[in-house]
């Protein structure tokens, strides 16, 4: 089995690191702006939480919700959190291993790792996100029949007077970079490999 | 000579209001586009300058953004205040607590903003009552008054508060003298000298900026008027006017006006305070409050019973009278320290004392001229730095712009003047609409004034707005004082009548401005921190409802008295947002009612007189929902 060259050791080690500072960056940010908020109000998901940007934007934007009926947004709700740092933890040991052990099947195996996660992230949040969005309660003072108040899952969309942007935050941006990366790294291999 | 002078003076003062009317008519239109862009601020965008304005006979603080004008704020002080309750509230009603009882109103003249170095330094704003001689303090990050207290032993608090180069001490003098101790004896015995003034030092906390009444010094019964304090050199001094130095108790209009020269008291305060750490003073018993608003709790009255007094004689050197024309109101400090310009009301020139010379005047006792009350009169040449000759009619207050120059309010001639500090050259002129009293420039009474905007703060308005009746408004103008010439910019109204006002730049204050109150912090002893908490306890005929406020509703949801009931509704505003406020009243309820913050608790009192059912209701208009934002209270036999 191919050894690791030396370099792409020390990126697989640099992966690892970027990988542990997921838990100390947000993943994702969520902002949403109205009339009457240009200040913007906005959370972020973290790898085992959710918080506001400011320090009581999540009951603020609770108590906008309760007015279409949307279920409030709780951390202790969402049991994806208790597990999440778990299973980043278990991403940045396969990179330490792979640091120790450097097997090209084991990059092989981290992007396939990461990719699974990803998807499922992905899917996670985009079923929160409609969950949120459809599941309303009917006694809600303001009911607009059809309307639905999803999300996006990446980019900006207009509900009723809150304009709700999506986007990848720090943590986001690392975990891309992290897949593109492992690509790299599985790229300059198989270079050596056929020269 | 003089008489003619004299004549054409009383001429001058009698048509005063007539001939400033006329004048107004043929030069108001000033303004044009030049002007105009100067003061337009667009929509979305924010004033430069903060203006704190003492509301005079409304006993308020009104805040202006300037150079717009436009009001931001009126903040309630030493008047009761229907618009959000205070002064009614459980909360806040302790705050006008004094020695004569509960007091719903007073007349605030003399902002001043807290300083360091000389230099304002945003923190607190002061403010005098002149009528129950009190002086507050107003917070600068949540734009609330947090204290109030009362200076014993004094009757018309208008010279004050002065505040000294490092907020050590505010001064406050009496404009009406007064038997000290107050006891019984004939109005008459003014004359003789049995009626006082007192000088107050009131010490402020540097950390907590809690005010107490460190010493009062006991001075002739003059009529002692307006005070600035000294920076720089003469950092350890404030200067207080005086008229009716002829002792008057009638008809002070024609009696008080006699003497050619009033005086300018020069009061070393490092002195006395040194005088009363040698314990030269005497306990004297003198019941005054200090209320004041603790962090996140109702308001406490706290009764204080004696002061320290001290008379001059107990601590020589540490007052001078300076001889100053005649019934003189102003008394304003250039940045320096070196010139001290008294305001000469009823005088035909501007004097303008050296404080380099005072400092060596008093060492040589030949500048003496005599002892008034144990207090050395000093020859007027002694301490006289310069006259500004024929200034205007009616020469009032001074403030600098920091460039080596003055403006002077003049009431009679209805007019601001700019003049050369060590020249006394009158060098421009500007017409004021109508009677100006005081003027001010941002940081014109501190070590560093803003060569920017000049106010004239006006007694007559008449055709300045459209008429409103037989009571309109004061009025206000904004001059530009940026280049060689005064241009005036913008006329607007005014809240009340202010007196006096401190111009604070934005960049000072807008950044710490408070958004909230932290609910996780409210320690009011009925607050309901979430809906669990809220809950009703009967105690005797007192009914206690500890009462949660959020969109859109209030819990507990009913309410349930009995006849002859008082019931306490103790509303906490859960909301931690900016600017969702609500506010609660009940059908019937004999108090205004209560504005609430987000994370505050004020309290509503409401006698259950008749069986029934009462709505109650939030007054602030929270959202999209406030219109259902009622519920019941009801009352059973």
């Amino acid at each position: 089995m191919q050894i690791l060259l030396q370099r792409n050791r020390y990126l697989v080690f640099a992966i690892a690191l970027a990988l542990i500072a997921l838990y100390f960056v947000p993943l994702w940010t969520i902002r949403l702006v109205a009339p009457q908020y240009p200040e913007g109000m906005g959370m972020y998901l973290w790898a085992g939480r959710i918080t506001g940007h400011g320090l009581f934007d999540l009951q603020n934007i609770n108590l906008l919700n309760h007015y279409v009926g949307m279920a409030p947004i709780i951390e202790e709700s969402i049991p994806e959190f208790a597990y999440m740092p778990y299973v980043l933890g278990y991403m940045i040991a396969g990179a330490l291993v792979t640091c120790v052990y450097p097997r090209k099947f084991m990059v092989y195996l981290g992007l396939l790792n990461l990719t699974a996660v990803g998807l499922a992230g992905f899917y996670d949040f985009w079923r929160w996100e409609y969950n949120y969005g459809h599941h309303l309660n009917p006694d809600a003072p303001i009911s607009i029949p059809g309307m639905v108040y999803q999300p996006p899952l990446i980019g900006s969309k207009q509900l009723l007077n809150i304009t709700a942007s999506s986007w990848p935050h720090i943590g986001g941006i690392i975990l891309f970079a992290v897949g593109i990366l492992l690509v790299y790294v599985l790229v300059t291999e198989y270079v050596r490999k056929i020269a | 000579m003089k008489k003619k002078v004299l004549g054409s003076w009383f001429l001058v003062l009698g048509l005063a209001g007539g001939l400033s009317c006329g004048k107004g008519l043929s030069q108001g239109n000033v303004l044009d586009k030049e002007a105009a862009q100067k003061v337009y601020v667009a929509p979305g965008q924010k004033d430069a300058f903060y203006w704190f304005m003492s509301g005079g006979f409304s006993g308020q603080v009104a805040v202006y953004g300037i150079p717009s004008g436009r009001l931001l704020k009126e903040i309630p002080v030493f008047s009761q205040f229907p618009q959000n309750g205070y002064g009614y509230s459980d909360e806040t009603k302790n705050m006008l607590m004094t020695s004569h009882g509960f007091i719903a109103w007073d007349d605030s003249h003399h902002p001043e903003v807290s300083l360091t170095k000389g230099v304002q330094d945003g923190r607190w704003l002061f403010i005098n009552g002149n009528n129950t001689p009190r002086i507050a303090r107003i917070d600068l990050s949540t734009f609330e008054t947090v204290e109030i207290i009362e200076t014993p032993n004094s009757a018309g608090n208008h010279a004050s508060p002065a505040i000294t180069e490092n907020s050590e001490y505010l001064m406050a003098a009496t404009r009406f003298s007064l038997p000290v101790p107050q006891r019984d004896i004939p109005v008459e015995s003014a004359a003789d000298g049995k009626f006082n003034g007192t000088i107050s030092m009131v010490k402020v906390d540097p950390a907590s900026g809690r005010m107490r009444v460190a010493v009062q010094v006991v001075v002739p019964g003059f009529n002692y008027d307006i005070s600035h304090c000294g920076k720089g050199p003469s950092k350890d001094w404030c200067f207080f006017t005086m008229y009716n130095t002829e002792q008057s108790y009638q008809m002070g209009e024609i009696e008080a006006s006699k003497n050619d020269k009033d005086y300018l008291l020069a009061f070393n305060w490092a002195k006395a305070e040194q005088c009363v750490n040698d314990g030269k003073t005497k306990v004297v018993s003198a019941i005054h409050y200090d209320n004041y608003l603790p962090e996140s709790k109702p308001a406490v009255a706290e009764k204080r019973t004696e002061v320290k007094m001290m008379s001059p004689k107990d601590c020589a050197g540490m007052m001078y009278y300076l001889p100053t024309p005649k019934s003189p109101h102003g008394s304003d400090v250039d940045p320096s320290g070196e010139y001290i310009v008294g305001g000469g009301k009823l005088a035909t020139v501007l004097p303008v004392h050296s404080f380099k010379k005072l400092a060596q005047a008093i060492q040589d006792k030949s500048n003496v001229l005599q002892e008034v009350g144990g207090i050395p009169v000093l020859k007027y040449e002694s301490t006289l730095a310069g006259e500004v000759q024929k200034p205007c009619l009616g020469p009032l207050h001074t403030e600098f712009d920091g460039d080596g120059y003055a403006y002077t309010s003049c009431f009679i001639s209805s007019e601001v003047i700019k003049w050369k500090l060590g020249e006394w050259e009158v060098v421009d002129r500007v017409p004021a609409y109508y009677s100006i009293g005081h003027l001010s420039i941002a940081g014109g009474d501190s070590a560093k004034p803003f060569k920017k905007y000049l106010i004239a703060l006006n007694k007559i308005t008449k055709d300045r707005y459209l008429p409103t009746g037989p009571e309109v408004s004061q009025s206000a103008q904004l001059y530009d004082i940026s280049g060689s010439k005064m241009k005036l910019l913008l006329d607007f109204p005014t809240v009340g009548e202010p007196h006096y006002a401190q111009g604070v730049p934005a960049s000072l204050l807008m950044e710490k401005s408070v958004k909230i109150y932290r609910l996780d912090k409210n320690e009011h002893p009925y607050v309901a921190k979430n809906e669990s908490e809220a809950r009703v306890v009967r105690d005797g005929n007192q009914v206690h409802v500890n009462m949660t406020a959020i969109r859109s509703h209030f819990k507990p949801d009913i309410v349930e008295a009995k006849v002859g009931d008082t019931v306490y509704f103790h509303v906490t505003n859960l909301e931690q947002d900016y600017d969702i406020d609500h506010g609660f009243a009940v059908e019937g309820m004999s108090m205004p009612n209560v504005l609430l913050m987000p994370g505050e608790t004020k309290t509503v009192r409401y006698e259950a007189r008749a069986a029934g059912v009462y709505p109650f209701y939030c007054t602030d208009f929270c959202s999209a929902l406030h219109q259902e934002m009622q519920q019941y209270l009801r009352v059973t036999p």
